[in-house]
């Protein structure tokens, strides 16, 4: 394992730890806004490793330099996927806060656990009376 | 080692320790905080490389909208996590460690970092450069792929963002007449 080849790969390895973490809050966070900020994590480290692809060595941002023919470019094309994905991950942020919003009116909590142990409770006393 | 990587090493360590805070702190306005300041970080590693355009779009919608959004979220809900009762479940830890390992085990067939003659920037992505200036002459590469070349995936996003729109309106009861929602008994008895 050479020094260029980690200096090569060490965005891939801190993006998918950021990743991990990210998927690790979701997973293991009863809370529900935590969990949508763990969410928000993930994303972002999708996007941290489109644009660490497109980018070239040497170039610049893509917009064209006229009169000019020796510039390199990064690669446009991540950064119109990631573009988009931005602004749908956000639509995605405001629905789950909706979301969590309506639980927390019906429940009176947005800790998932007491979530659960209420369904559970409500199960239990339709069971007796049914 | 140029400047750019440098940055680039740094910007992402910091990265590391907003996320690794989250993970830790129980105050939810002080992740929302430290989310807000993810997203910064990550703008500014979006300009590092080159990817202007999408550093705007993060830095706006990103740390502010979506920051903001978060904080009107704690204002209905509550403001702390609460404290989980026993021992931590082990579960999410194996899966996420095996999940990391895979995914690190995968990046060894990765080009380098800033590979020119890569795969992903080889084809496709030197065409609309070269193709760009001719066919649709707007300066920004970004603003051409999106608007025109790829103009019905922008105009795919603008539905989901509708379609988004829509969904917080109807789960909030914003601008419906008698907003109330029904209870949860209510919705059981029907």
């Amino acid at each position: 394992m050479t020094t260029d080849f980690i200096i090569g790969h060490y965005n891939y390895w801190v993006i998918i730890v950021l990743m991990m973490l990210g998927l690790y809050v979701v997973m293991s966070r009863g809370n529900l806004i935590k969990k949508i900020v763990g969410l928000n994590i993930f994303q972002t480290s999708v996007f941290l490793l489109y644009i660490t692809i497109g980018k070239v060595t040497g170039g610049t941002a893509p917009i064209i330099w006229e009169g000019r023919e020796d510039v390199v470019y990064s690669n446009p094309l991540p950064h119109v996927l990631i573009l988009t994905a931005i602004v749908v991950g956000v639509a995605t942020t405001a629905v789950g806060l909706a979301i969590t919003v309506r639980v927390r009116e019906a429940y009176g909590t947005i800790e998932e656990d007491e979530i659960l142990a209420q369904d559970h409770e409500a199960e239990v006393t339709e069971g007796a009376s049914a | 080692m140029d400047l750019g990587t440098s940055i680039d090493i740094v910007l992402l360590a910091f990265l590391l320790i907003c996320a690794v805070a989250i993970v830790f702190i129980r105050d939810l306005f002080s992740v929302v905080m430290v989310a807000g300041a993810y997203s910064l970080l990550s703008a500014m590693f979006f300009v590092n490389l080159d990817a202007v355009d999408v550093a705007f779009t993060e830095a706006a919608v990103g740390a502010g909208i979506s920051t903001v959004l978060m904080l009107g979220g704690l204002m209905l809900t509550s403001r702390r996590e609460k404290k989980p009762k026993g021992r931590q479940p082990i579960f999410p830890l194996l899966v996420v460690l095996s999940t990391g390992a895979a995914l690190v085990y995968a990046t060894f067939d990765m080009p380098d970092f800033g590979d020119p003659n890569s795969p992903a920037n080889s084809y496709v992505g030197i065409d609309y450069i070269e193709a760009t200036e001719k066919q649709i002459d707007v300066p920004n590469i970004v603003t051409a792929v999106l608007a025109s070349y790829r103009g019905y995936d922008t105009l795919g996003e603008t539905v989901v963002v509708f379609t988004a729109g829509l969904g917080v309106m109807v789960l909030l009861g914003i601008g419906f007449a008698g907003g109330a929602p029904a209870s949860r008994k209510e919705e059981d008895d029907a």
